[in-house]
């Protein structure tokens, strides 16, 4: 399934709101919440991460995995918390919208 | 420790230090590597056999290794630098709003800070502009920086320094290095031009002018055309050009005006053209006078009689160097005069008109511009003592930073950030300051200064403005800042206010500042000192003749009244009559001009010389009639006075003054001896006191004087008059008792002589009071600058003087004590300051007059008024210092 624009961003700020993950964490946390659905690249959530953290959305620091090895932690932000919220009222209106339009019964001819 | 959480946790976590881009592009790429490990590691987890789970994970990557690591390199990279921006961005406006409400909550201290740099400011700002408007902004004209002046290389007096149309026509025709020379009649004099309009005269400045004038200044008209060769020719058809005021306010911006007639000089003259805005002839050529018309002046054999009539200017090649035109001048103007030997003086040289229009004020421009400068440097030391308080009681503040985690650096910032707020804040209100006083500088009329009408605040001024500013903020935020604590932090956390100060180090600073100010001052206050004292001695020179009560008025006879000896001769004698019958007129005369207006020389030589071709002295020539030298009270030394007899009939006499009376005769009396001056041979009957014609400070050269009734040699007839009482009302009766004979008489134009006295000196007054607002503001600052110190001392140590007291100090001892420092503070100060006007006082050279520039009176008064300053700023504190209680102090800490 592809994604509509603007979605991954909400997606991964979603995950993170469980608490800091690093890269490969939010993936497949996504990859099990959509049932491996998503086509989203790793390239493509690598890129957003750095997107989010430019917006100051996201903040970022080295840690250490429960294997022992390095991975770029990412954690919310205050204002990432507060983008999260609207985000997901805005997109929850404009699914309802949508489906409720798309799934109306057509006219007989 | 607690601090040290604090710190950990306040301290910046979200921001990793600035990286190269090497060390962004290898952490992006160390994420890809443990992106694509943690993959992997999963995949076996779930059973896959590695080589498998690699293969899964690339796949799963989307784009190749290698175009993923570019991908994030980009967006790495793109992330650091915005967010570097954003944080420069954030801290600043954090800085910015925490200055603003730092500053807020210390209003008294902000404003009193804006309003010193702001006056700062304003007066350099003001001072830039009028450099500006005189110095740098180029001349109204096109390629300005060719244009030359042209003038003879003869003496002092105008007639010395003019050329003769021969000499120009001559020049024109011959020369390899200009473009085109052009010129104007130099004589003309104020109210010149009789123009008749609804029946009534009025009086306006002319200036002729020749044909090919504006096109090589390169004026552009506003409408109209310029001077026909037929209207430029002697007795052409009468044509004339409006200057752009006299077009909008005397025609109302009348577009028909064009080839209108006005009645000028009683004959019918047609407007041909309308100069535009930009075109002050006044501002350039002779500040402080206004041209209305511009008429064609011939170059005929008619004018070449005239003598030296023309003031030229002109253009160069673009390839030709003023020393190459003032060498190639020097053949020409030999040959032409070997070529006609009975010829003027003609030495023409070349100087830029720049130099020549602002040459005269470049000295004082440059010594307001220091001056303005010191006044800046004061005005950043006192601010600079002002904050050092504030830092001293804002440690505390500062070690709870320090503690929280900010760091020095930020600290340093953020304190330069609040002098920066200051000094723009004052560098606005400079530039409204500035705005008010070039208004008023550019609308000072009367004022001897080249475009002083361009006077205003431009692009050039705005950053001028700005970049004091910046500098100004800088410079006195920066000791302050850098006085911000790096160590010791719990100390100043643990100490009491009052005893956490800036140290002997803090001390020594704001003391050398104080020094410094006082120092500075001391320049300023010599400066203007000497200004002023050479300004009282120009007042008080005696220029021959007393200017109180004295006026005149324009009573040039008509055509008819001139037509004729004994006419001529009538009019005079009834103008006489009636104007001295009029009441409250003291003594009444006749003249062709008026002291320290235009002036015209002849030659002249004594009858024992034999009057050999060569050997003519120049001297200024001045027509009168009997009565001018008791109207202007110039004492007569010898001889006699002119009478209503020297007349065409009598014989041909003339009166000289001391110098020329020396030149001619030295040793002995004048008076009965034989001289020619103007082609006749005179008897010198009289021997005035020399006056002071050209200017205050200018030494009156050689001059005589003729009879009006035996020559016709003049261009206005002017009616001094000494009244008994204003002036004002004595010229409007002489005026209505002169209707029978001199109905057109223009209404309200009367000279006072003492607004042409003041209007000489203007150049100067306006210097030295300029100079004197300086010095005032700067010793305020000084006083300031002491009083801050000294009541600072005061307070930290009101322990120590309460130890004191207790221990049997009387008050008055103390408050000795406290003047003492004061002084010893001045003392330094002045003494540095003292050294240093001495060294550069040397500057203000041509600018002094009657005065040296190490002048003794000047540097006492000096010392006197920064001694008494001094101690006034210290007895306040020192007061203060001798009511403390001792028992409130000891138990203060």
């Amino acid at each position: 399934m592809a994604l509509i624009k603007g979605t991954l961003d909400v997606l991964v700020l979603k995950t993170l709101s469980w608490g800091p993950m690093h890269g490969f964490e939010i993936t497949s946390w996504l990859e099990q919440q959509s049932g491996g659905r998503l086509d989203v690249t790793d390239a493509a959530l690598l890129q957003a991460l750095h997107r989010l953290e430019e917006r100051k959305l996201l903040s970022a620091a080295w840690g250490e995995t429960k294997n022992g090895r390095q991975a770029r932690y990412y954690k919310l932000t205050a204002s990432g918390r507060a983008f999260l919220r609207a985000e997901t009222v805005s997109l929850i209106e404009q699914f309802d919208t949508l489906s409720a339009i798309l799934t109306m019964a057509s006219a007989t001819r | 420790m607690r601090i040290h959480d604090i710190r950990a946790g306040v301290s910046r976590l979200v921001r990793l230090p600035l990286r190269t881009r090497a060390q962004i592009d290898a952490d992006a790429d160390a994420e890809l590597a443990s992106f694509l490990t943690e993959r992997v590691d999963y995949l076996v987890e779930r059973g896959m056999s590695p080589s498998e789970a690699r293969e899964e994970a690339f796949k799963r990557l989307g784009p190749s290794v290698r175009e993923a690591s570019v991908l994030l390199h980009h967006s790495a990279r793109h992330r650091e630098r915005r967010m570097n921006m954003r944080d420069l961005f954030d801290d600043f406006t954090q800085d910015l709003r925490y200055a603003l409400r730092t500053l807020r909550r210390d209003a008294r201290f902000a404003i009193f800070a804006i309003a010193i740099v702001g006056l700062g400011i304003g007066a350099s700002v003001t001072v830039f502009s009028v450099a500006n408007a005189m110095l740098i902004r180029p001349l109204p004209f096109a390629a300005p920086n060719r244009l030359v002046w042209m003038p003879n290389d003869g003496g002092e007096g105008l007639s010395e320094q003019t050329l003769q149309v021969n000499g120009v026509l001559y020049m024109s025709a011959n020369n390899k290095s200009f473009d085109a020379i052009t010129g104007y009649f130099a004589f003309s004099s104020p109210n010149d031009v009789r123009l008749l309009e609804n029946k009534e005269t009025v009086r306006l400045n002319g200036l002729p002018v020749m044909q090919n004038f504006f096109d090589v200044l390169g004026v552009k008209l506003l409408m109209g055309r310029g001077f026909s060769a037929q209207e430029s020719a002697w007795n052409g058809p009468k044509a004339v050009m409006l200057s752009f005021t006299t077009w909008k306010r005397r025609y109302n911006s009348d577009r028909s005006i064009i080839g209108r007639s006005l009645i000028l000089e009683g004959a019918p003259t047609t407007v041909v053209g309308v100069l535009p805005a930009s075109f002050d002839f006044g501002a350039v050529f002779v500040p402080g006078r206004h041209i209305d018309f511009f008429t064609p002046f011939p170059m005929t054999a008619e004018t070449n009689g005239w003598g030296n009539t023309l003031s030229v200017i002109g253009r160069l090649k673009s390839d030709v160097e003023i020393a190459a035109a003032n060498a190639e001048l020097k053949v020409l103007g030999a040959r032409m005069l070997a070529e006609s030997p009975r010829m003027n003086t003609f030495k023409p040289i070349v100087m830029s008109l720049r130099e020549h229009v602002s040459g005269s004020v470049r000295s004082a421009l440059i010594v307001l511009a220091l001056s303005v400068g010191v006044v800046m440097l004061i005005v950043c030391a006192n601010l600079s003592n002002l904050l050092l308080a504030r830092a001293t009681t804002r440690q505390k503040e500062m070690a709870v930073r320090v503690a929280l985690g900010a760091g020095r650096r930020r600290l340093v910032r953020q304190m330069l950030t609040e002098s920066l707020v200051l000094s723009v804040c004052g560098a606005a209100l400079g530039l409204l300051l500035a705005v008010g006083g070039t208004r008023v500088i550019a609308g000072l009329t009367g004022m001897n200064l080249p475009m002083l009408a361009d006077v205003r605040i431009d692009g050039f001024a705005l950053i001028v403005a700005a970049v004091l500013a910046i500098v100004a903020g800088l410079a006195f935020g920066l000791v302050p800042a850098l006085q911000v604590p790096s160590t010791a932090v719990h100390g100043a956390l643990k100490e009491s206010g009052r005893s956490s100060t800036g140290g002997n180090r803090g001390k020594v600073v704001r003391s050398s500042l104080v020094v410094s100010e006082i120092a500075l001052a001391c320049m300023l206050l010599v400066a203007a000192g000497l200004l002023t004292r050479s300004f009282l001695k120009v007042l008080d020179v005696d220029m021959g003749f007393k200017a109180e009560r004295v006026a005149s008025i324009r009573v040039d006879p008509d055509e008819i009244q001139r037509s004729s000896q004994p006419k001529f001769v009538a009019y005079v004698d009834e103008v006489l009559r009636l104007s001295r019958e009029t009441p409250n007129v003291q003594a009444a005369g006749l003249t062709d001009g008026l002291p320290l207006g235009g002036n015209r020389s002849w030659g002249v030589n004594s009858r024992e010389s034999g009057y050999p071709q060569s050997e003519w002295r120049g001297a200024f020539v001045h027509i009168i009639s009997d009565g001018y030298l008791a109207a202007m009270q110039i004492p007569v030394k010898s001889g006699r006075d002119f009478t209503a007899h020297d007349d065409p009939k009598s014989e041909k006499v003339i009166i000289i003054n001391e110098s020329l009376a020396h030149l001619l005769w030295p040793g002995t009396d004048a008076v009965g001896h034989y001289m020619r001056a103007g082609g006749d041979e005179r008897k010198v009957i009289g021997v005035v006191a020399d006056v002071h014609h050209v200017a205050l400070e200018q030494k009156s050269g050689n001059e005589f004087y003729m009879p009006i009734r035996q020559t016709g040699d003049f261009s206005s007839v002017d009616l001094v008059f000494r009244a008994r009482v204003t002036t004002g009302s004595v010229a409007a009766a002489i005026r209505t008792a002169l209707k029978p004979i001199a109905p057109g008489l223009p209404g309200s134009q009367i000279t006072v002589l003492q607004d042409k006295v003041d209007t000489s000196v203007s150049p100067r007054r306006f210097m030295t009071v300029l100079l004197a607002g300086f010095s005032g503001f700067a010793l305020l600052l000084a006083l300031l600058g002491i009083y801050g110190v000294i009541s600072y001392t005061v307070n930290q140590r009101t322990q120590e003087i309460g130890v004191r007291m207790a221990l049997g100090a009387t008050a008055n001892q103390l408050q000795a004590r406290i003047l003492r420092e004061t002084l010893s503070l001045a003392v330094v100060g002045m003494a540095i300051g003292t050294v240093a006007s001495w060294a550069l006082a040397r500057t203000l050279g041509s600018l002094l007059f009657g005065v040296s520039a190490t002048d003794p009176i000047t540097f006492a008064g000096m010392l006197v008024v920064l001694t008494i300053v001094a101690t006034i700023s210290g007895y306040l504190p020192a007061r203060r210092a001798a009511r403390i209680d001792p028992m409130n102090a000891l138990r203060g800490s």
